[in-house]
C-alpha cells in the first residue's frame, strides 16, 4: 500500500505553506531521515524528512507551489513491489502526521499540530481569510482619508514600526531572545540585523530576568530599548524589572529618573500550546501605574501604537497576538503613521449595544457584530486598542448611545479589563444603562491542551453573540 | 562522608591584600577619605536617633561600619563614572557629594527631599552626580547596573558602571545572568560585593555554598578578588584596577569587599543572631576610620586637634541636614499625582 506524504504542519499555528523545492525526484530510493522537500511559512524555510523507506512514487505538488494547506498530500512513496501504476488518487485532508521537522530553521521552539484555536469560529474550515476590519474606519481620526493603502501582515508592520523607529533614533535598539541572527522566534524582527547590525539587533541569552533588568539599566543610561519577549509567558520571570524597576522609578525619584522603554512579544493563547505558553496578561499589566499598556488589533494600529511606544518617554508594555501575526490589513502608507496610545477606535457603529475588546478578540467581536446584524441588532464595536491609560470616554459616549454593554477579552474574567470596564460604565453610567453589563472572556481554569477543551475554554464569536442578545433581552 | 577538598584560588581570582599600612597616600588624600567617611558615619548616626525620634519610618539601613567601601570607591571613578546600589545607599549618595541635607530630607519624606519625598531612604537618585539608585529589591541593581554600562558602550562614552551588592544579593539568580551578559558582552561594570558577613539575619556561611563571594564570577570567566574592604586603600587601589581593566574594554570584574556593619540590617533588627563581642571587636580592631586616624597621626599630616575641628565641622554639617529636614514641609497633597508618568503632546 502506497504511502501517503502530506504537507506537514510546522509550527502551532501554521495553516498553510509554499513547496518551495523537491530534494528528490520520482523514482528516487528514500530512507527514513532523508530531506524531502523545503517548505517555507511565512515565518521560515524548513526541511521535511521522510519517515518512512521506500520509493518516490509521484510528487503531486509541484515545486514553487504556494498556498499548499496542512494535511495536503504532496507526495506518494511506494513501498517494496509497489509501482506507480499501482498507485490510486490520494485521500485527502487527513492531519498531518508523516512529515517531521529537521531542527534546521525552526518557526518557533513549539511543535505542535496545526488547526484553528477556535474551530467554531473559522466557518470555512481552517483557511485564512482577510480578517474583518469593520465597516466604519472612516472615523478614525489618524488616517487621512486620501492615502493609499499597502496590505501588510501584522507581523511586518511591527518589523516596520521598529525599523522606521530605529532609522530615526539611533540610541533605539533591540534585544531579546533570537532576534538577531535568527531573524526572531516569529520573524517579527526578521532583516533588521542585516540593516541595523549586531551593535542594535542584539541576542541574548534565555534569560528574561537578566535582560529585562539589563533594558531597564540602558534606558536609565539614555537609551530607548525594545525588549522582545519571545512570548509573555516568559515575562513572568521579568515581571519585577517591568513593575518594580520601569514603571515606578519616576515616582520614586521625584521625576528624575526616565525609563523609556518598550517590552513586546505576542500575548495570550496560541494554538494548542498549553497552559504555560498561553495566557493574556492584559489585566496584569493594565493594573499598574507608571506603565502604558497597549493591545492592538489590526496591522496599522500594530504599526502606528509600536511607534509611538517607541517614542513615549515612558514605560509600555506593547501585548501582540501570535494568531494575528500572519493576518493582513490595510496600512497607510505614510513616512511618519503614528497613532496616539490612550484612544479607542469604534471600528463599528451601531446603535443598540456596546462591545468592547481589544487584540484578536475585536476580529470576533466584529464577526458577532454581523451574525446580530442579521438579527436586527445593530451593535458597535470598540477596539480599546490601549489598556492604560484606558479610554473611558468613548466607551461611556457609546454606552450612552445604545445603553447596553458587551465587554468582551481573551483572558480571565476576574479582574479583568471587562470588569474594569463594566465598573467605570456603571459608575459613570448607570442611568444610561438598560441591562447589566456583561463580560465575554476565557473560562475560569488554566488553558487546556486538548483541541476540544481548548476551543471550549477561550472565548469567541458566539460566546459574544449570545452575550449582546442577552442584554438586550433576545 | 567525604572530605571536602579544599579549593584552590584560579589565576581568574585572587585573594592577596596588601598590607595597608605601605600603601600610597598623602595628606590631602587621606586627610579626604577622612572627612568623607567620618561624614557617613555621623550622618548615619543622626539618621538613627531621628527614625528613633519617629522622624524616619519605614525601613532605614544603616551603613555604619562600612564606610571605606564607598569611599574607596569613590576615589577611583572619573567623572562620568556611574553608581547603582541597593537600600542600604545613604553613604554612597554621600560619598557622590549628593546634598547631605537633601538625603536627610528625603529620610524624612520631605517635599526638599532627593525624591520629593516619594521615595524614602532605599529609593533615592540623582542624574547630576551619576547616582542611579536605591532600589528595595534585593539583587535588582545588578542587571540595572550591567544596563547602565550596556549603555556606556553603546554611546562610547568610556563611562564606568559600579554595581554594589551586598552577599545576601549574591545568591540571587538575576545576578548570575547579569554576570553571564557582562562577560559575553565586555560591558564596563564593576561588581561590588559588599560582604558585610550578614544577609539580614543569616550569615554567609548558612546561607552560601560557596562563601568566597569573589569567586562567583569564575564560571563566567569574570576575574574577582578579595579585597579588605576596612581599607579604603585597599578599596581604591582594587578599584582603580578594576575600572581601568572595565574601562579598556576588557568587561567586568568582580570585588568581593569583606566589611562589616556594626548594626542591625535595619533600624527594626535587633541583631540577636550575632554576639555583642563580634561587634565589639569588630569596632575596636578593624574600624576603617580609626585605621585612617592612626596613619594620619603617625605620619603627623595633623594633630589630635586638627581631627577634632574636622569631626566638629562634619557634626555641625550633618546638624544642619537634620534641622532642615526636619523643618522642611512634606510634599504638597497635589505631588500625589505627579511623576507617575511623564505627560506626553
Amino acid at each position: 500500500m502506497a504511502i501517503d506524504i502530506q504537507m506537514p504542519a510546522l509550527s502551532p499555528t501554521m495553516e498553510e505553506g509554499t513547496l518551495a523545492k523537491w530534494m528528490v525526484k520520482e523514482g528516487d530510493t528514500v530512507r527514513s531521515g532523508d530531506i524531502l522537500a523545503e517548505i517555507e511559512t511565512d515565518k521560515a524555510t524548513m526541511e521535511v524528512e521522510a519517515v518512512d523507506e521506500g520509493t518516490i512514487g509521484k510528487l503531486l505538488v509541484a515545486d514553487g507551489a504556494e498556498g499548499v494547506k496542512v494535511g495536503t498530500v504532496i507526495a506518494q512513496l511506494l513501498e517494496d513491489g509497489e509501482s506507480a501504476d499501482d498507485l490510486a488518487s490520494p485521500a485527502t485532508s487527513e492531519p498531518a502526521d508523516r512529515g517531521q521537522i529537521k531542527a534546521d530553521d525552526q518557526g518557533d521552539d513549539k511543535p505542535g499540530s496545526a488547526g484553528p484555536a477556535h474551530p467554531e469560529n473559522n466557518a470555512d474550515d481552517g483557511t485564512v481569510e482577510k480578517a474583518p476590519a469593520g465597516k466604519a474606519v472612516a472615523n478614525d481620526p489618524d488616517i487621512p482619508t486620501n492615502i493609499k493603502m499597502i496590505s501588510t501582515t501584522v507581523r511586518d508592520s511591527l518589523r516596520d514600526a521598529m525599523a522606521e523607529e530605529m532609522r530615526r533614533d539611533p540610541t533605539v535598539f533591540v534585544m531579546g531572545e533570537e532576534v538577531a541572527e535568527y531573524q526572531g522566534a516569529y520573524k517579527v524582527t526578521r532583516e533588521l540585523l542585516q540593516e541595523f547590525g549586531a551593535k542594535r539587533v542584539i541576542d541574548t541569552p534565555i534569560t528574561e530576568h537578566g535582560f529585562a533588568g539589563i533594558g531597564v539599566g540602558a534606558a536609565f543610561g539614555g537609551l530607548k530599548p525594545i525588549v522582545e519577549f519571545m512570548t509573555w509567558n516568559f515575562a513572568m520571570q521579568a515581571i519585577d524589572h517591568i513593575i518594580n524597576s520601569a514603571a515606578k522609578t519616576l515616582y520614586m525619584s521625584g521625576g528624575q529618573m526616565r525609563c523609556p522603554i518598550v517590552f513586546r512579544g505576542p500575548n495570550g493563547a496560541a494554538s494548542r500550546v498549553g497552559a504555560q505558553h498561553s495566557q493574556d496578561y492584559s489585566s496584569w499589566y493594565a493594573h499598574v501605574p507608571g506603565l502604558k499598556v497597549v493591545a492592538p488589533y489590526d496591522a496599522a494600529d500594530a504599526k502606528g501604537l509600536l511607534k509611538a511606544a517607541i517614542r513615549d518617554p515612558n514605560p509600555v508594555v506593547f501585548l501582540e497576538h501570535e494568531l494575528m501575526y500572519g493576518e493582513s490589513f490595510d496600512v497607510p502608507d505614510m513616512d511618519d503613521f503614528i497613532i496616539p496610545i490612550g484612544k479607542a477606535k469604534v471600528r463599528r457603529e451601531g446603535k443598540d449595544v456596546t462591545i468592547t475588546a481589544q487584540s484578536r478578540m475585536v476580529k470576533f467581536a466584529l464577526e458577532a457584530a454581523e451574525i446580530l446584524a442579521e438579527e436586527g441588532i445593530d451593535a458597535e464595536v470598540i477596539d480599546m486598542r490601549t489598556l492604560r491609560p484606558l479610554d473611558t470616554d468613548t466607551v461611556i459616549k457609546s454606552v450612552k448611545k445604545t445603553n447596553r454593554i458587551v465587554c468582551a477579552e481573551e483572558g480571565w474574567g476576574q479582574h479583568g479589563i471587562g470588569a474594569e470596564i463594566a465598573a467605570r460604565v456603571v459608575a459613570e453610567a448607570f442611568d444610561y444603562l438598560d441591562a447589566p453589563p456583561m463580560r465575554v472572556h476565557q473560562k475560569d481554569v488554566p488553558l487546556p491542551y486538548a483541541a476540544n477543551l481548548e476551543a471550549l475554554s477561550l472565548p469567541g464569536t458566539e460566546d459574544v453573540v449570545k452575550a449582546a442578545r442577552a442584554v438586550c433581552y433576545k | 562522608m567525604a572530605t571536602k577538598t579544599p579549593k584552590k584560588s584560579t589565576k581568574k581570582s585572587s585573594a592577596a591584600p596588601k598590607k595597608a599600612a605601605s600603601r600610597t597616600t598623602d595628606k590631602d588624600e587621606l586627610l579626604g577619605y577622612y572627612r568623607d567617611m567620618l561624614l557617613i558615619r555621623r550622618f548615619e548616626e543622626r539618621a538613627g536617633q531621628l527614625y528613633g525620634m519617629g522622624q524616619i519610618a519605614g525601613f532605614c539601613h544603616l551603613y555604619i561600619g562600612q564606610e571605606a567601601v564607598v569611599t574607596g570607591c569613590k576615589a577611583a571613578m572619573k567623572d562620568g563614572d556611574q553608581m547603582i546600589t541597593g537600600y542600604r545607599d545613604h553613604g554612597h549618595m554621600l560619598a557622590l557629594d549628593m546634598d547631605p541635607k537633601g538625603v536627610m530630607a528625603e529620610l524624612t519624606g520631605r517635599a526638599t527631599g532627593y525624591s520629593k519625598g516619594k521615595g524614602g531612604s532605599m529609593h533615592m537618585f540623582s542624574t547630576e552626580k551619576k547616582f542611579y539608585g536605591g532600589h528595595g529589591i534585593v539583587g535588582a541593581q545588578v542587571p540595572i547596573g550591567a544596563g547602565l554600562a550596556f549603555a556606556n558602550q553603546y554611546l562610547e562614552n568610556k563611562a564606568v558602571s559600579l554595581a554594589f551588592f551586598g552577599d545576601g544579593a549574591s545568591n540571587q539568580g538575576q545576578v548570575y545572568e547579569a554576570f553571564n551578559m557582562a562577560k559575553l558582552w565586555n560591558l564596563p561594570v564593576i561588581f561590588v560585593i559588599e560582604n558585610n558577613q550578614y544577609a539580614m539575619g543569616t550569615s554567609v556561611q548558612r546561607a552560601s555554598a560557596e562563601t568566597e563571594l569573589f569567586k562567583r564570577g569564575i564560571s563566567f570567566e569574570i576575574e574577582g578578588k578579595l579585597v579588605d574592604g576596612m581599607d579604603v586603600l585597599a578599596v581604591r587601589d582594587a578599584a582603580a584596577e578594576a575600572i581601568e581593566h572595565a574601562r579598556s574594554g576588557k568587561g567586568p570584574m568582580i570585588l568581593e569587599m569583606k566589611t562589616y556593619r556594626y548594626r542591625g540590617h535595619s533600624m527594626s533588627d535587633p541583631a540577636k543572631y550575632r554576639s555583642r563581642d563580634e561587634v565589639t571587636k569588630a569596632r575596636d580592631e578593624t574600624d576603617p576610620i580609626d585605621a585612617v586616624k592612626k596613619r594620619i597621626l603617625t605620619e603627623k599630616w595633623a594633630s589630635e586637634d586638627d581631627l577634632k575641628e574636622i569631626d566638629k565641622a562634619i557634626k555641625a554639617t550633618v546638624k544642619d541636614s537634620a534641622d532642615f529636614a526636619i523643618e522642611s514641609p512634606e510634599p504638597d497633597p497635589s505631588e500625589l499625582w505627579t511623576d507617575v508618568l511623564i505627560e506626553v503632546d
